[in-house]
């Protein structure tokens, strides 16, 4: 008896914290109409901030407590709904799935800077005071001031959303923001309460939680996912389900720990017994999003962005996999060995945010579980591809593909937030319980399949139409080691697969993926079937991933399950829409700007020479770390990504022949120097072709606009000033009035719009 | 008083996104007077009462509201300077009790205890059911509901959208029995609806608009001859 | 019997009852016009026939074949095809991809020359010259006239048209009641949901009027001009004192 005791107070202080984070996910969702991804990761700055004043700066921990909860919250809030949220408002539900997800990660990366994470920062003592007993089972403090919390929340809620006038308006923002405006309510301002509050309960739960675990800025983070679950019984919109939500799963995790056996041969508990504990959360969570009520098909949105996916040419597209490939050969010799595999990962990760362009890019739909997907190629490899057999990667891509179509059931349903939230589901449970199995045999057949039994696994490279990737030796009488057979054969996939992605968006295929995303119900009513196309996109998608998976695996000649974490995915999910996830450009742009940002040799680098040989060694790396967040909240608006923009800015090379010849002549040049002269490395290679493209588009544009065969686009930041583009004017004296009704004039605004 | 309008649109034009709906509209909305717009769907009637209360803002034209241009003006400041506007079917908080849906309306000033005792007094109905969810009342008590607002809260100038939309016809009349004694109370009132020629018992004036513009201006009655026509085809 | 028969369907949305008994008919090679102020029910009536709305009662069959439980594409695939009042294009996608799409799921089952079917549906709703043009730089006329064209690449039998003449000019509109006329010649059924009264009396063979969920007249154009139920649902009560 007294042992279920025990249980029930530890699962009610899991349930306290679970329900505190859970309800201020679904006060400022409701409120705002943004799911916000980084709800942990804000409680988990507050758990730092508060490690930081008790123990860094010995602030007595009531003080502590109360700074954290009620200064340092309240104005985090205010900050971000000023800084991000307020923005987002209007904007479509990718767009703020986007930028919640990558200031998650941008949180994450800022914690990390500021809280050197080689460094161990105890927690234990949390909150003062030991244990005492009652009835023989001992209870911790902290235990007792999560569930009391807890109460008070709900009670404080409670009060404040329906026994103050503030509260009724946030409420009624919920059900109809323009009517609340027509009464004269101030929507803005019940929109920062809400976040002030919201940030409030995050790191209230961020405090709580971290009592019993050490602190970790990403693994706290990715821990309120747990909270999703109870969330979403809640249906993201009730409090007091929430609460029920988040006490089924911490008293039902909790006695499942409790009465499982603790040590059996029996099948079930070598595989559901302990291991699966973690991952019942995220089970409870994608169960509730299965049985969720499907909803209408969904029309046109109110808010629609406008997008551009134009139609890729053959011949685009040709030129692209040419250049890739080309562009892999030529740089070889360039590269030093752990370059090259650097350059192999980099192609390996654009295949996998190329496995995005279809599903995301066309169908519309969302997943943050492609390196999942792509760990399961990855493990087949391992398993099935021994001695570099063709057929392991075969499998990677069936198996990744079959499991992709299991994950689009629940996409049959939802969409937006739930999708991101099941395929987060997903990629969690099988970082808490899959990776973690031991050996099992498949179903119906007599092969084993071997998960991470000591730590990793090792991988085979491929040998595939009798090329060996592994070996080294000449080929057409050139010295080619085992690396550039690798960066070669990664080439010729990327290639491939995106002339494959081409191919469906110019066919029937796509079109219907792109007349999906843009309104199910018009599609349904002209007579396509919704239930089969999406799974169709998911299970492409997912096979793309786990070929990918199983790729990357090969280059590194081993796998582990660090190598496929649901939040080391996130980067190049944001990265590809930050891209441009209509475009097969785009995710060469994910793969180059993921591997850029965590480049082993580029960090290091920055860091000796601004940090000083001193400095904190990790001051960069984490910087460039965080920095694919401070890109997806960034860039994550421009529908159409950054390499549209990059386009329209190279476009115009293609005018002039001479602007063309006048590259490749650099280009050879730059090459030939940088083979021939030590002191040229791959980096003023890489640097001089973007500026040779600049200058040569340049020409090509002058060339075109003389020719006529370019217009002009009117764009008010060159606007001519005297005779003189503005910029080129230089500011070397005080700006006078007289200067502005000047540039007035010329700019042709009406007088006092420059206060 | 004076001869200036409390409220008028001069060549207004507004837009949603790239397709422009009401292309250069004069109204004028004189003190204690009723003005009934009136026309067919799509005519651009609900926008131009939204550009009046500042939930679309005009992209040409002016605003003027006692004599100061306020174009672009918030909503919310809009409401504090005295413009009701109980827009079409949804003037009220489906998911707030009846007293939460009044307690909204003290935003713009007045006491909780002063609107709930004038629409208490108004409607009977919505007494019984202060602790009611408002959107589980009918059609009929909701719009009363919607109407408190505009009663309780002494604005200067009242916008009304289609009252009359999908309620019985007995209940229209209710209705627009109470709009005839506000006005009679000082109250400017503007005026939208479709079809119900209910609206022209108690307007002052009443003006037509098709496509984005205003056909024509006059006494109620002139305006009613025109109207069949205009809805039934010339037969 | 009828192409489309709607029996006694009822909607009901939580308290609220949008579609009261309807019993409704249409026939082949006939325009028939359903009409009613805002608010009706006419649009749920839509959403209810071409499955997007499953109905609380009531039953719905084309050419004596029963729908009500079947899917909205297996509805298309019996040869219903509907427009919308909020226009449900696919706006990233050009005019000729957008009927394409219609036609290529019609012609799953081994038809070919979709290309040349595409291009001759375009040319006849009038938009040849646009016809590589994304939709969302179309005027609203244009782009009801593409949805026109989609419906028609799935060959339907039945075509539902949910206020195509509006943001139409009066050429459009004109040219639109000459299209109706002519897919009516060739055994195709029209349900038209319409403000345009002066296009609905001159294309209709026959009118049905709704009015709180309810149909409360049905009859010829002339008989329904002359019906004093319809013009006091239209002009409310006071019109017989006004007018």
């Amino acid at each position: 008896m007294s042992e279920f005791f025990g249980f029930t107070i530890t699962g009610l202080a899991i349930a306290s914290i679970l329900a505190i984070g859970a309800s201020g996910l679904v006060l400022t969702y409701t409120t705002t109409g943004v799911f916000n991804f980084a709800h942990g990761a804000i409680g988990m700055l507050g758990a730092f901030s508060y490690w930081q004043l008790r123990f860094g700066w010995n602030v007595p921990a009531p003080l502590a407590f109360v700074l954290v909860l009620f200064v340092i919250a309240p104005l985090f809030g205010c900050l971000l709904e000023k800084v991000i949220f307020r923005s987002l408002q209007g904007t479509p539900d990718a767009v703020r799935l986007v930028v919640t997800v990558s200031l998650l990660f941008a949180l994450i990366g800022v914690a990390n800077w500021i809280w050197d994470p080689t460094l161990s920062r105890p927690s234990h003592k949390f909150f003062p005071g030991s244990s005492f007993d009652i009835g023989g089972v001992k209870i911790q403090p902290a235990e007792l001031i999560s569930i009391g919390a807890a109460l008070i929340v709900a009670v404080v809620l409670r009060l404040v959303l329906y026994n103050t006038r503030a509260g009724v308006a946030m409420r009624a923002a919920v059900d109809d923001r323009p009517l609340a405006a027509l009464n004269g309510a101030r929507p803005d301002r019940s929109a920062m309460l809400a976040w002030a509050i919201g940030c409030s309960l995050a790191m209230l739960s961020g405090v709580l939680y971290v009592g019993p675990i050490a602190l970790d800025a990403a693994s706290i983070s990715i821990l309120i996912v747990n909270a999703y679950a109870a969330a979403m019984i809640g249906r993201l919109r009730s409090l007091p389900m929430t609460f029920v939500g988040a006490l089924l799963i911490g008293l039902g995790s909790e006695y499942w720990r409790g009465y499982t056996p603790q040590v059996s041969d029996a099948h079930w508990v070598v595989y559901f017994g302990k291991p699966i504990v973690d991952a019942i959360p995220v089970i409870v969570l994608f169960a509730v999003l299965l049985l969720l009520p499907a909803g209408r098909l969904r029309g046109h949105g109110t808010t629609r962005t406008r997008e551009t996916y134009p139609v890729p040419s053959w011949n685009g597209a040709l030129t692209f996999a040419a250049v890739v490939i080309g562009g892999s050969i030529l740089a070889m010799p360039l590269l030093d060995r752990s370059d090259t595999l650097t350059f192999a990962l980099l192609l390996g990760t654009a295949i996998l945010a190329l496995s995005l362009v279809p599903l995301v890019g066309l169908a519309g739909q969302v997943s943050l579980c492609q390196l999942s997907l792509a760990g399961i190629g990855g493990v087949t490899m391992a398993n099935l591809g021994r001695g570099g057999s063709p057929m392991g990667l075969v499998w990677a891509f069936i198996f990744s593909a079959v499991v992709g179509a299991l994950i689009a059931l629940p996409a049959l349903r939802l969409s937006g937030i739930h999708l991101a939230l099941a395929t987060a589901a997903f990629a969690v449970f099988m970082d808490k319980w899959v990776w973690g199995l031991r050996d099992f045999d498949l179903p119906f057949t007599n092969v084993t399949i071997s998960l991470f039994p000591i730590g990793s696994l090792a991988v085979s490279r491929l040998k595939i139409f009798g090329f060996d990737t592994d070996a080294t030796g000449k080929i057409l009488g050139l010295e080619v080691s085992d690396a550039d057979r690798q960066l070669l054969l990664l080439a010729v996939t990327f290639a491939v697969l995106a002339l494959l992605v081409v191919w469906i968006r110019r066919g029937p295929f796509g079109r219907r993926l792109l007349a999906m995303k843009d309104s199910e119900a018009a599609c349904a009513t002209v007579g396509m079937n919704l239930v089969s196309t999406k799974v169709a996109v998911f299970a492409i998608s997912a096979g793309m991933a786990g070929l990918g998976g199983g790729l990357i695996a090969g280059i590194r000649q081993s796998t582990s399950p660090d190598n496929w974490q649901f939040q080391a995915g996130l980067p190049i999910f944001m990265l590809g829409v930050a891209g441009g996830m209509g475009r097969i450009g785009g995710s060469l742009f994910a793969g180059v700007s993921f591997q850029v940002l965590n480049s082993m040799s580029l960090w290091p680098l920055l860091n000796t020479r601004f940090m000083g040989m001193g400095g904190p060694s990790g001051w960069f790396r984490s910087f460039g770390a965080a920095s694919p967040g401070f890109m997806g909240i960034g860039l994550g608006r421009n529908p159409n990504g950054a390499v549209a923009d990059m386009r329209e800015g190279f476009e115009p090379i293609m005018h002039s022949k001479r602007a063309l010849w006048l590259f490749a002549i650099i280009e050879t040049a730059l090459y030939v120097a940088t083979l021939t002269f030590d002191s040229m490395n791959g980096w003023v290679l890489v640097i001089g072709t973007v500026l040779a493209l600049g200058l040569c588009a340049q020409i090509g544009l002058q060339v075109g606009l003389s020719r006529g065969s370019l217009t002009p686009k009117p764009n008010p930041s060159i606007e001519e000033f005297g005779g003189t583009r503005l910029e080129w004017i230089g500011i070397d004296r005080e700006v006078t009035t007289t200067d502005i009704a000047l540039l007035d004039d010329k700019l042709g605004l009406a007088p006092a719009v420059l206060r | 008083m004076t001869d200036s309008p409390i409220l008028s649109l001069q060549s207004v034009r507004a837009a949603y996104g790239r397709i422009e709906v009401i292309h250069g509209v004069d109204l004028e909305v004189f003190s204690g007077k009723v003005l009934a717009l009136l026309g067919p769907n799509g005519a651009g009637k609900s926008t131009t009462l939204k550009v009046c209360a500042g939930l679309v803002a005009p992209t040409g034209g002016d605003y003027i509201l006692c004599d100061r241009r306020v174009n672009g003006a918030r909503p919310e400041d809009l409401a504090r300077a005295g413009v009701c506007l109980i827009p079409e079917g949804k003037g009220i908080f489906p998911n707030l009790t009846v007293r939460e849906n009044l307690w909204m309306a003290t935003h713009t000033g007045t006491s909780l205890h002063d609107v709930e005792e004038v629409a208490y007094s108004r409607f009977e109905r919505l007494s019984q059911r202060r602790n009611q969810l408002a959107g589980t009342m009918s059609g009929g008590e909701q719009q009363m509901l919607a109407m408190s607002r505009g009663l309780a809260t002494n604005p200067r100038i009242l916008l009304l959208d289609e009252l009359s939309m999908g309620l019985a016809p007995i209940i229209v009349e209710e209705l627009y029995e109470i709009v005839a004694q506000v006005a009679s109370e000082g109250v400017s009132i503007l005026v939208v609806e479709q079809f119900a020629q209910t609206v022209l018992g108690v307007a002052d004036t009443a003006a037509i608009m098709v496509h984005g513009k205003i056909t024509s201006v006059g006494a109620p009655s002139d305006i009613a001859m025109e109207l069949s026509d205009a809805y039934m085809g010339a037969s | 019997m009828s192409l489309l028969e709607v029996h006694s369907v009822t909607m009901r949305f939580g308290g609220h009852v949008a579609l009261d008994n309807v019993d409704l008919s249409c026939n082949a090679g006939e325009v028939t016009a359903l009409i009613g102020p805002n608010g009706a029910g006419k649009t749920t009536l839509f959403n209810v026939t071409c499955g997007l709305l499953v109905p609380t009662g009531g039953t719905i069959h084309l050419d004596g074949k029963e729908l009500t439980k079947l899917k909205p594409y297996k509805r298309a695939r019996l040869g219903l095809a509907r427009t919308f009042q909020r226009l449900e294009l696919w706006s990233v996608l050009t005019v000729r991809e957008n009927v394409q799409v219609a036609a290529e799921l019609r012609a799953q089952k081994g038809a070919s020359s979709t290309a040349r079917d595409v291009e001759a549906i375009v040319e006849r709703v009038g938009l040849a010259a646009k016809i590589d043009q994304r939709v969302d730089e179309l005027s609203t006329g244009q782009a009801r006239l593409v949805e026109i064209a989609r419906a028609l690449a799935t060959r339907p039998r039945l075509i539902l048209l949910d206020e195509p003449a509006s943001g139409l000019d009066d050429t459009e509109t004109h040219e639109l009641g000459i299209l109706l006329r002519d897919l009516t010649a060739e055994g195709l059924g029209v349900l038209l949901v319409e403000h345009d009264v002066e296009l609905v009396m001159h294309v209709s063979d026959h009118i049905f009027v709704l009015d709180f969920g309810s149909i409360i007249a049905d009859g010829t154009p002339q008989e329904i001009r002359t019906n004093p139920a319809v013009l006091s649902a239209y002009l409310g009560s006071s019109l017989d004192q006004s007018a």
